[in-house]
Formats: C-alpha cells, structure tokens, sequence
C-alpha cells in the first residue's frame, strides 16, 4: 500500500521535497486542499495531478484519497488527466464573445497556428484550446488564460503571434 | 463631463499595496483604532443609517447582517469575505484586491470586532490566484503590527485571517457551496436551514460579506459625512459598476448612486463603438436582467432600476450592440449555466438543459408555440423550486428578455 510512513512512493525525492513545501506554506491544512491542488499540479509540466501524488496528498494530510479526486473532478481548474503544458484557455461569456470581429479573428488565427480545432491538443502535447467561462477580465478582451496568466488586448495577429512564440 | 467619484477607490494608487508602512502613512487602521473604541452595536446603527446592501448581488442590509451575527449565540464566530466574483461582466472586487488589499484586511477586523468572531476567511477565485501574494504578505504583515492575532490593540480580542482559494466553479459563490469549498471538499450547495449565520463553515455561526460592502466600512467609519452626501433617495453614497461588452472604455467606475445609465455608458465607459445602436444591456452578471435603451435615462439607483425591470445586483453592466441578436445573447447566456450548473438538483440540471434546447431550436426557426410555453414554465419552476440561488436566478436574464423582447419569442410575428 501507499503510504507516507512506507516511503513507497513512485515520487521523486526531489517532487516530493517540493510537494512538502507546498505543503508547509499551507500549514499543512487539509481544508486547504484546493488551494495545495492548484499548486501541486502547477509542479508537473502537464498541469494536473497524477495518481500517486493524489495518494501523497491524501496521506501526507491525513485525508481519505476520494476527497482528493472528488475535488479534482468538480473544479474545473484542477485536472486528474494530464493535459497540455500551454493550455490556451479562451472564454466563452458573453461579455468576450459579443465583441465579435476580434474574439472570431483570436479563435481562428489560434486554430490556423496552432492547426488544432477548440478542445484538441497539439501532437507535441504542448498546446490545447480549452473554451472557458469568464474568468474576470471582461474589460481586458479579447484575452486568453494561460496557466493562471492572462494576456490581454489581443486584437491583432500580429499580437497572437507574438504570444504564441514567446511561449516556449 | 465625468461622474467618477473617490470614495471607496480613495487609496487606489496612493500608497504602496506590499508594504503596510505606506499604508498607515495614508491613515491606514485609524478607522480599526476608532472602531474598537466605539460600542459595535453603534458601528451597525452607522452602517443602517448608510443603507448598505450587499454588494455581491442579494442586497441585503449590511447593518442588519452585522447586527444578526452579534445576536446569534455560539463560540467561535467567523467573519467570511466571498472574493468570488463569477458573474460575467463583474470585475470590480479584483480591482478593490489589487489596489487596496489593505483596506480590505482592515474592514475583515472591524467585522471580527463587532460580530465578535474569532477568525476570517477570504475565500478567493482561483482566477484571482495572482493576487494571492498580495493578500498572504498584507495578512503577514498586520499580523507583525499586532493588528492580527491576540489581544488586538490591547482591547482583549482575538482574530485571525486566512487566504483560500477556489477552484473554478461559479456555484461556489453560492454561501452554502462556498463554505464547504473552505471545509476541504467539493463545493455542492446545501439545502438550508441550517442557516449560515447560526451553523456555517465548520459549523461554527458565519457572517458572510462580499469585498466591496466589506471594504466600504473602514472609509465609512472615518468619513461617514462625504457617503451620506452622495447618492440618491434611499440608495446613499456610491457604487462600483464594471461595464463590459462593446463599449469604447470598458472598466471599474466609482459613481455615486443616481447617475444615469447614460452618463455611465456614454461618458464613462466611453461610448458605444462606432457609435452602434444598443441592441441590450444586462444588469448584474450572468444572472442579472436585460432591458433594451429605453433605460438609458433612469437613474443609477437600486428602486429605479428595480422600477424599470432590472436590478444593481453585482453592479456589472453588460453593454451590446445590435450586431448581437438577443436570442444570440441569450444562448451565450444559458451555455455559461448549463455549463456551471453543480447537477445536483433536478429542476436547475434538467432545467438548464432543456432551455438550452429550446433557446437552440428557436434560433434554427425549429421551436413550437409549445416549446415557448414550456420555456416559461420551466423558467418559473427554476426559479421556486432549484436548492440553491444559481438555479433560482438562472432564469432571470430569459424571464426578463420575454417581458422586454416578446417579439424574439412571438412565432407568429417577425424574429429578431
Ligand atoms: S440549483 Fe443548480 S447549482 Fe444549485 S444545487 Fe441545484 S443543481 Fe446545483
């Protein structure tokens, strides 16, 4: 069995040093789950949490391993699958959407770059196009989320591209 | 011509937001320093007489709420600040973070003090995850100055702060949903009673505020005179409003209560761009009402728009134009809660998807007579029978669009 007492863990030491760290800065606080979650999958390149980190997690607070998962099924900002190392999310409120010529011209020169359609993920794993709901910047569109970050006033493709390059 | 007002934005800018010293060099915990030295039941009298309501969309009386929660029995009360803004088109607490997080800490102890908690809770979006940093060190550091802790201000009361942060779902700034996203697990609302402010987060009795009431107090405290100046009739003072959508300037604009739709519109947000038409606008978030321009003169104030059909609710303003058409608007509308819907009860799962059918079907000239009807009923159920307030408000923005617009939904006539 998995344990944190049985040191059994398919983790690196490394991982796990800086999982206890995550940890620590949450005074080790089971109720602060989602918060060490967001954390926690920010540590692996692919941006989710994978299933021994889950039981890490679930040992390491002392909670059981279904209270974990359950929280990573219902945020949707958690993920228990991997998923790309650049998710591009774009928001699908109203608020963006009705800003019609440049929310159509950010969706489509991302589709043409990237070649991959909303919901898909580029073969290299590096880019998905996710659609989102608001994530508070209405004032800032057109705008995409890109691990937590938000680049705002894309209304050229000029700017896109320059976005998508610096993203290396 | 501008109708900005500073009040509650007074700090924005002024004084350096990670460090506490600049903070106090602008007056920073005078009014923490004033409040401790004033009877609490006063401080609630103060924030009665200013008419605050809630200002995360229910609108209910502050003073009211403060004073409940000091009359509510029970050890270890919690003082909840909800930085969960999830309405689309509401952005106004995110600036009130950025800029002032400060002020916000202060207000969260003057509650702890007159509710007479013990702790408090800043449940924040995920979204908002990079303002994390600026909340954690503001705590930290008025904890350094003993503003936080034990024995504040030699005055024999305790309080701490404590940052959470959510995980991307919009039903968690349901009350019910939220607390238990604090208490560790998924955040599915609860049937009620128990009522919060008797049995909240980890069943302890909880006073829940959203950021802007909150941050309203501490600026009340020190300069009640200028609020009680502003404003209109029975809504006092001033009020953030986000406008978004296809406007030249969209924002976060201080006005004070009374100012027309119009002046917002037109002389704060900049105007329409290219100067259209306004197809729309819709009040306060995803779960706010619509009205077309007819509204553009009514006074910014909670009964005249009430009086005209819409509500303050969140304070956002969603401005469109007519290359939108409504029924466009409200598939956009529905799609956001039949994504957000928790599932968990019937009428707002089943609800949510089936009015998402039909609004579809009524766009590809598919809908029946029938179809609108069930619509409305379904609507109507929604909103008496959903466990929770998202599925209560969801119809809001749909009800209202068939009172204003009855045209999109008349079959018989022209569809626009
Ligand atoms: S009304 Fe909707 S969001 Fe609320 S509990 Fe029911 S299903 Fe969940």
């Amino acid at each position: 069995m998995l344990t944190a007492q049985t040191k059994e863990y398919p983790l690196s030491a490394e991982l796990q040093a800086k999982i206890d760290l995550v940890l620590e800065s949450h005074d080790n606080d089971p109720t602060q789950i989602v918060g060490i979650l967001l954390e926690v999958q920010d540590l692996n390149e692919r941006h989710y949490v994978p299933e021994p980190t889950a039981y890490y997690l679930a040992d390491r607070l002392g909670i059981p391993v279904t209270n974990v998962f359950d929280c990573l099924s219902f945020y949707s900002e958690l993920s228990a699958t991997p998923r790309a190392k650049y998710p591009i999310q774009v928001c699908s409120s109203p608020a963006c959407r009705v800003n019609r010529i440049d929310t159509e011209r950010l969706l489509n020169t991302l589709q043409n770059l990237l070649d991959i359609k909303i919901g898909e993920i580029t073969y290299d794993g590096r880019f998905t196009l996710e659609r989102t709901t608001c994530y508070g910047a209405c004032d800032r569109a057109p705008s995409v989320r890109i691990n937590g970050h938000v680049y705002d006033h894309l209304d050229s493709i000029e700017k896109i591209e320059a976005l998508l390059r610096s993203l290396k | 011509m501008s109708t900005q007002v500073r009040f509650l934005t007074k700090n924005f800018g002024a004084y350096d937001v990670s460090s506490i010293g600049a903070y106090m060099n602008i007056g920073g915990f005078k009014a923490l320093r004033k409040a401790v030295t004033m009877d609490p039941e006063d401080i609630c009298t103060m924030l009665s007489d200013a008419k605050i309501r809630g200002r995360g969309g229910a609108e209910y009386p502050l003073g009211r709420k403060w004073s409940q929660a000091r009359a509510v029995k029970g050890e270890n009360k919690v003082i909840i600040c909800n930085a969960d803004e999830g309405e689309t088109t509401t952005f106004k607490d995110r600036e009130l973070i950025k800029n002032d997080p400060f002020n916000l800490i202060e207000a969260m102890i003057i509650a702890g003090f007159v509710c007479g908690a013990t702790d408090g809770y800043i449940y924040m979006r995920a979204e908002y995850a990079c303002y994390r940093p600026i909340l954690l060190n503001a705590i930290r550091q008025a904890k350094n100055y003993g503003f936080l802790g034990e024995n504040i201000l030699g005055k024999g009361f305790d309080f701490n702060i404590h940052l959470y942060s959510g995980g991307g779902a919009y039903v968690c700034g349901e009350g019910t949903a939220l607390i238990r996203s604090i208490e560790g697990k998924a955040g599915r609302p609860r049937m009620k009673p128990p009522f919060i402010k008797v049995s909240g987060v980890f069943a302890r009795p909880t006073c829940l505020n959203n950021v802007e009431s909150l941050s309203l107090v501490p600026h009340l405290l020190l300069d009640k005179d200028t609020y009680m100046n502003c404003g209109m009739g029975e809504s006092i003072g001033t009020k953030l409003v986000s406008v978004a959508g296809n406007v030249n300037n969209p924002g976060v604009f201080e006005i004070p209560f009374g100012t027309t739709v119009r002046d917002i519109i037109y002389n704060l947000a900049g105007g329409l761009q290219h100067d259209r038409e306004i197809q729309l606008i819709q009040f306060g978030g995803a779960s706010g009402k619509v009205s077309d321009a007819s509204i553009l003169d009514t006074p910014y104030t909670y009964d005249d728009l009430r009086a005209a059909g819409v509500m303050v609710g969140s304070g956002g303003m969603l401005v469109i134009d007519k290359r939108t058409s409504v029924l466009d608007f409200l598939r956009m509308n529905q799609e956001f809660f039949s994504e957000e819907s928790c599932g968990q009860c019937t009428p707002c799962r089943e609800g949510n998807l089936h009015i998402k059918i039909i609004l579809d079907k009524l766009a590809k000239g598919e809908a029946t007579e029938q179809d609108i009807k069930t619509m409305g009923t379904i609507a109507k159920v929604m909103s008496m029978s959903s466990l929770c307030g998202l599925g209560e408000t969801a119809q809001n923005t749909l009800q209202s669009a068939m009172k204003k617009f009855p045209e999109v939904f008349d079959l018989g006539g022209t569809q626009a």
